[in-house]
């Protein structure tokens, strides 16, 4: 009974059962996150993942906007069947730059971790406007009005900057181009190559086939980068993992 | 609905007469009698109910009649003269429980769980998801190895010859057509404006067993496969390089070249336009070009559409479909298979 007399004194004030409370959370906690931090093989070195480019990230910000997680998954498991149909199963450093990340919880439609390169852009724009018409047994909304929704940079340098304070290795040239790269990426006369040398990979076109930059070109370019940076020919897992 | 307001007798629907009212009166009348019985077995009250305090709720529980009621031991707490029982637990939630900490005491042994310096413990048993998804993969890549290999080796136009090969490559096909294809082309094969129709004989790249693999392994206009086909439509609208009406002239000619209604004035100025700027990939007769995926016109198959509309806006702005490349998803026997899948749907050449 002594216990229990003692445990009346926490029951009977409440700060001091706030306080305790938080205490037992706090080693929850501890243990269960602190250890991901300084673990050497939570995040195992994957060679070709870089930042988004300014163009990407702003579709990136689209993404999240419209809720694409909602139905979207960006997380293809260690499971024979996903990994058949959506390619190899998803690392945890291919989403080290996402803040925040986008593996989603519920698969409605299907999961888009890889889902760059596997359409066109075409196929994209047609398929943003009106779902039905490519595929006809999708209950996915339209999006046509992405189409029209011009888009400027006026911000993108902050964005990029607050990406950076995150802990985004964008350097100190991705910051200073952030506004040209932006424009760049969908421009086929701008300066290509030092876009291409400070995000190596990125896919430079008119994405929408609009002369304007609109949110259609920002969404898809960042689609189309989806789970393409790794090289998985060379790529040996971590035995340890 | 019965209900309580009197019967008219006049009114067929509450006449006892009618037999079609004798289950709705038999049970007005069963109803009244149930009503009667519960008044009388109601019992008076002398006294009003004196108020309930913990000792005497206690005490009447324990003289309920035909159950064995012990008093339950109070834990002492009381709050404004509340008090709280003590009863014991279920037992068999007790037990589920004390399962539960075994359970995890073994899980924690048998696999990783507790995060060390360099990494967590590994368990004994050793498991890895991700060895075993590549186990799992390679055992079927075995148990498929040796007709994929078969398929690999022989001559593509040999593979629709042999039975074995051809039942392989076409369910293979057909599966690898669901998971990759049927979100342009349809799940019927049947395409759709801008995506190409499987089923027909039209091609725009050429229907033989090997142009279909040329094209699943290198794509049409992929920007990511060096090798793939290529060929780009010039926008003569957008680019400027006809005026507005001539679009519509030679709009009006495309249609006349497969019998479908045209103005016969535009149509005549458009033929002019087209052997000018059309016929070099489309042919003078509308044929098409299969080297240059220069779609036929002279026949009713239309990619895009047929009407007047459609047409200016493709001749203005410039189709230009693209297909991925697939050589870095599919293996080679995928790609077989599917090519064979494909070839087989009808149009095949």
């Amino acid at each position: 009974m002594a216990i229990l007399d003692r445990h009346k004194i926490i029951e009977r004030n409440a700060t001091l059962l706030l306080v305790l409370s938080f205490l037992v959370v706090s080693i929850g906690g501890i243990v269960q996150i602190t250890p991901l931090f300084y673990l050497e093989n939570t995040i195992e070195k994957v060679e070709g993942v870089r930042p988004y480019t300014p163009l990407e990230l702003t579709g990136r910000d689209i993404y999240v906007r419209e809720g694409c997680y909602v139905c979207h998954s960006q997380m293809i498991r260690t499971m024979r069947d996903e990994v058949e149909r959506y390619g190899h199963y998803s690392l945890a450093a291919e989403s080290m730059y996402d803040h925040p990340f986008q593996w989603g919880s519920k698969r409605t439609g299907p999961d888009l971790a890889r889902v760059g390169g596997r359409y066109s852009d075409e196929w994209h724009i047609d398929h943003l406007t009106d779902p039905q018409s490519v595929v006809p047994e999708s209950i996915m909304p339209k999006y046509a009005f992405l189409l029209d929704r011009v888009i400027r940079p006026d911000h993108i340098g902050e964005r990029v900057r607050a990406d950076r304070a995150v802990g985004v290795p964008y350097d100190d040239a991705m910051v200073q181009n952030a506004v040209a790269d932006f424009r760049t990426q969908a421009d086929p006369f701008g300066d290509a190559a030092g876009l291409q040398e400070r995000y190596p990979g990125a896919q430079l076109r008119n994405f929408d086939r609009q002369p304007q930059l609109t949110e259609m070109d920002a969404l898809i370019a960042y689609l189309q980068v989806l789970g393409t940076m790794v090289d998985f020919s060379t790529f040996e897992p971590d035995p340890n993992r | 609905m019965m209900s309580d307001t009197p019967r008219d007798p006049a009114d067929d629907h509450a006449s006892p007469a009618n037999p079609d009212n004798q289950i709705g009166l038999g049970r007005q009348s069963a109803d009244a009698d149930h009503a009667a019985k519960i008044a009388g077995d109601i019992p008076p009250r002398t006294a009003p109910d004196a108020p309930v305090t913990p000792r005497a709720k206690a005490r009447r529980a324990g003289k309920r009649h035909g159950v064995a009621q012990q008093e339950t031991p109070s834990t002492g707490h009381q709050w404004d003269g509340i008090t709280e029982y003590d009863n014991p637990m279920p037992r068999w939630w007790l037990w589920t429980f004390y399962a539960t900490i075994v359970w995890a005491f073994f899980y924690v042994i048998a696999y990783p769980a507790i995060p060390m310096l360099t990494q967590a413990t590994q368990g004994v048993l050793k498991t890895n998801a991700r060895t075993e998804v590549a186990a799992e993969i390679e055992r079927f890549a075995q148990a498929n190895a040796p007709v994929q290999t078969a398929l690999v080796a022989a001559e593509l136009d040999d593979i629709p010859a042999d039975p074995q090969l051809l039942g392989y490559a076409t369910n293979a096909g057909a599966a690898l057509y669901r998971t990759w294809c049927t979100q342009c082309h349809g799940a019927g094969a049947a395409g759709g404006p801008g995506y190409p129709n499987l089923l027909d004989d039209s091609w725009l790249w050429g229907g033989s067993l090997a142009d279909i693999h040329l094209t699943l392994q290198h794509g049409i206009r992929d920007p990511l496969d060096s090798d793939t086909r290529y060929s780009e439509m010039p926008r003569y609208g957008t680019d400027e390089l006809l005026e507005p009406t001539q679009i519509v002239q030679v709009a009006g000619y495309v249609r006349s070249l497969s019998g479908l209604d045209h103005d016969a004035a535009d149509a005549a100025e458009g033929a002019g336009i087209y052997a000018d700027n059309c016929a070099a990939c489309h042919m003078d007769d509308g044929s098409g070009d299969r080297g240059q995926g220069a779609p036929a016109l002279n026949d009713q198959v239309w990619l895009y559409g047929s009407d007047p509309e459609t047409l200016v806006r493709i001749i203005s702005q410039g189709p230009y479909g693209v297909m991925p490349a697939w050589s870095d998803r599919l293996s080679e026997a995928e790609i077989r298979s599917l090519a064979v899948y494909v070839h087989g749907l009808g149009g095949g050449e």
